[in-house]
């Protein structure tokens, strides 16, 4: 899931996303330096990164790891990782020219430091305990496979078990292709744990960065009680990409941005990252315990 | 039924050539016989064998994109040709009751065999006309919403519902998005999950993403023998994958998305057999098995104690995956 092209038979192509917050435009050495998607601004690395990853200019906010938005979210050396004994199968044997799955895995697991595309565990956010699921963008794209769908579970029945408000921070190009169905079906098997959890009384939040796109919007991540969304995050079902060619023109200013959403009712607020914590503690005190 | 037009009728897929060609030789034998007054019965007994064991030979041994070509025949049964012949007194109910009437999920109540039951079916169209009116199978949020509506009304009057599926996906448009096709979509696989009455799915021709899933959770699932189901189409994986739309048939082989395969994954419980040489070339007796194979599952689930039926769904669907659990993880450190 690299590079999104669009397939020219067929209106319904791949859910990968296209978001231009990561255009690389390596026009300066990596490191010190960065550009800014939102103003093109030269930033001062060190600079961005002591503002939650967010343009200190024109606010942009940019996408970051799942540790790092952890240790954002979470008070300092409260967060407990669970589930970290699941790992990635490869269960298709998946191969494409020349390169498979297998090794495709252990390489975003070298690149990363990390399992797989999400983080689980129990923290607390200004003082309330919760259960806490961060998807990370860096590691195929965040893309949904069973690890994805089974860590989710397992840690929405904890949060079950536990009465704990659960939080899903999603950023995810969708379902991951080289697991096939199976990836497809942990939406269904998310948004069944979710039910339950529902039906439980337990308060769901769903936050949603930048990318929120394919299955994973078409499941948990508009599943939450209350959801909230990033500044200019792209949420949305089918890739850009894939609508423009299916409609024959260009889309809209904005189209498929966390404001489009807001405006059009399908998300309840939009919240800058510096007051994401503060506004969790404030909805939680409200619904939770 | 089998309101295949004639186009569809003639359209011959790659590797039929062979096929359609001995059929062909044994209409021109057939008509010489009667125009020249002559007996070819012996021959054309022998090019009627070697006919049925080429056609047997030929799909027991379907690739994965000789399967979706079959998936995709124009002339393969729809979701309309079915109700036409298996749903009996079909009482079709409209729109979702907050925008639109979607022509690409039809929804209705039924009589399938003995049982009364919840019918909602994506149609893709069979003329022009038609499959512009149902948008070619690819449903609007507007098409889900309308599903959950019936789906509701199972639930509240003790009828199970049976999903079939055929889409290609849900339709990638601006009013699409802008009317939330995720949150329907999703909205669905949640309360699917929990709505009290038995659901039996099959996949008819083309499970298409979440598209397809988004009417398709529930105590069993099937496919017809050569409906595939996939997460993204061969095309797209092909053309992110591969780099070029191309390479679509490798790509089908490589998701693993035949009944076959997704039976031994276990994303599927049951394989429905088509006629010899596919549905295409034998509605009635696809329609036939397809019928008994509903039946048989409703008077399955029907014995089962409704909370039960609850417990075993998500039973099934928490099992859904594969992973592997290791020791001494490098990600176990403290974020």
């Amino acid at each position: 899931m690299t590079e999104m092209q669009s397939e020219p038979s067929s209106p319904y192509g791949s859910k990968a996303f296209e978001g231009p917050v990561f255009r690389k435009k390596r026009d300066v050495p990596d490191g010190l330096w960065m550009r800014c998607a939102g103003c093109e601004g030269m930033l001062y690395r060190k600079a961005v990164a002591e503002n939650l990853m967010v343009c200190p200019e024109c606010q942009c906010h940019f996408r970051m790891g799942a540790a790092e938005r952890i240790s954002q979210l979470t008070d300092p050396d409260t967060f407990e990782e669970l589930f970290t004994d699941i790992a990635p199968a490869d269960p298709l044997e998946f191969h494409w020219l020349g390169k498979s799955y297998a090794d495709r895995l252990r390489e975003e697991q070298a690149k990363t430091g990390n399992i797989e595309a999400i983080k689980t565990g129990v923290g607390f956010i200004k003082g309330r305990r919760v259960a806490l699921g961060v998807m990370d963008g860096e590691f195929l794209m965040g893309s949904m496979g069973s690890v994805l769908g089974e860590k989710l579970s397992l840690l929405t029945e904890e949060a079950a078990s536990q009465n704990l408000p659960l939080i899903v921070v999603c950023m995810s190009g969708g379902a991951r292709m080289h697991e096939g169905a199976l990836s497809l079906m942990q939406m269904a098997k998310t948004s069944a744990a979710l039910a339950r959890f529902d039906d439980a009384g337990g308060l769901y939040i769903s936050v949603l960065a930048d990318p929120t796109t394919g299955g994973t919007t078409a499941s948990f991540a508009m599943l939450g009680d209350i959801i909230i969304a990033e500044p200019g995050a792209l949420i949305g079902f089918a890739g850009q990409r894939v609508i423009a060619n299916t409609i024959k023109a260009e889309l809209p200013d904005g189209f498929q941005r966390a404001e489009f959403l807001l405006e059009h009712g399908f998300i309840d607020m939009i919240v800058h990252r510096k007051d994401l914590r503060s506004e969790l503690a404030r909805l939680i005190d409200y619904c939770g315990e | 039924m089998a309101k295949t037009n004639s186009a569809a009728e003639g359209y011959v897929l790659p590797f039929e050539k062979p096929i359609m060609h001995l059929q062909r030789q044994i209409a021109e034998l057939e008509a010489s016989q009667v125009q020249a007054g002559r007996d070819y019965s012996s021959e054309i007994r022998q090019l009627r064998s070697q006919f049925v064991s080429l056609l047997k030979k030929t799909y027991q041994n379907l690739s994965a994109w000789e399967t979706v070509q079959v998936a995709r025949h124009p002339a393969r049964p729809l979701a309309s040709d079915y109700i036409e012949t298996m749903a009996k007194n079909f009482v079709e109910l409209h729109g979702d009751r907050r925008y639109a009437d979607d022509k690409a999920i039809r929804c209705g109540l039924a009589r399938v065999g003995t049982e009364k039951v919840v019918l909602v079916a994506q149609q893709k169209g069979r003329d022009t006309r038609e499959k512009i009116a149902c948008n070619f199978g690819c449903a609007h949020p507007e098409g889900y919403r309308k599903a959950l509506r019936a789906m509701r009304l199972g639930e509240k009057f003790h009828l199970p519902i049976v999903c079939l599926i055929d889409t290609q996906g849900a339709y990638p448009g601006i009013g699409s998005e802008e009317r939330g096709v995720a949150e329907a979509i999703a909205v669905n696989l949640m309360e699917m999950s929990r709505l009290r009455t038995p659901i039996v799915c099959v996949v008819i021709g083309e499970g298409g993403s979440g598209g397809a899933l988004g009417i398709g959770v529930g105590d069993r699932i099937a496919m017809l023998e050569y409906a595939f189901y996939s997460v993204i189409s061969p095309e797209g994986c092909a053309a992110i994958l591969w780099r070029t739309g191309e390479k679509a048939p490798e790509a089908a082989q490589a998701m693993k998305m035949t009944a076959r395969d997704l039976k031994a994954l276990d994303v599927i419980d049951d394989i429905v057999p088509e006629p010899l040489g596919g549905a295409h070339r034998n509605p009635a007796e696809s329609a036939h098995n397809l019928e008994r194979h509903i039946v048989r599952t409703l008077r399955e689930l029907k014995r089962i104690d409704p909370e039960a039926i609850l417990k075993h769904r998500y039973e099934r669907w928490r099992r859904m995956g594969k992973v592997i659990r290791v020791e001494g993880s490098p990600s176990a450190d403290q974020a």
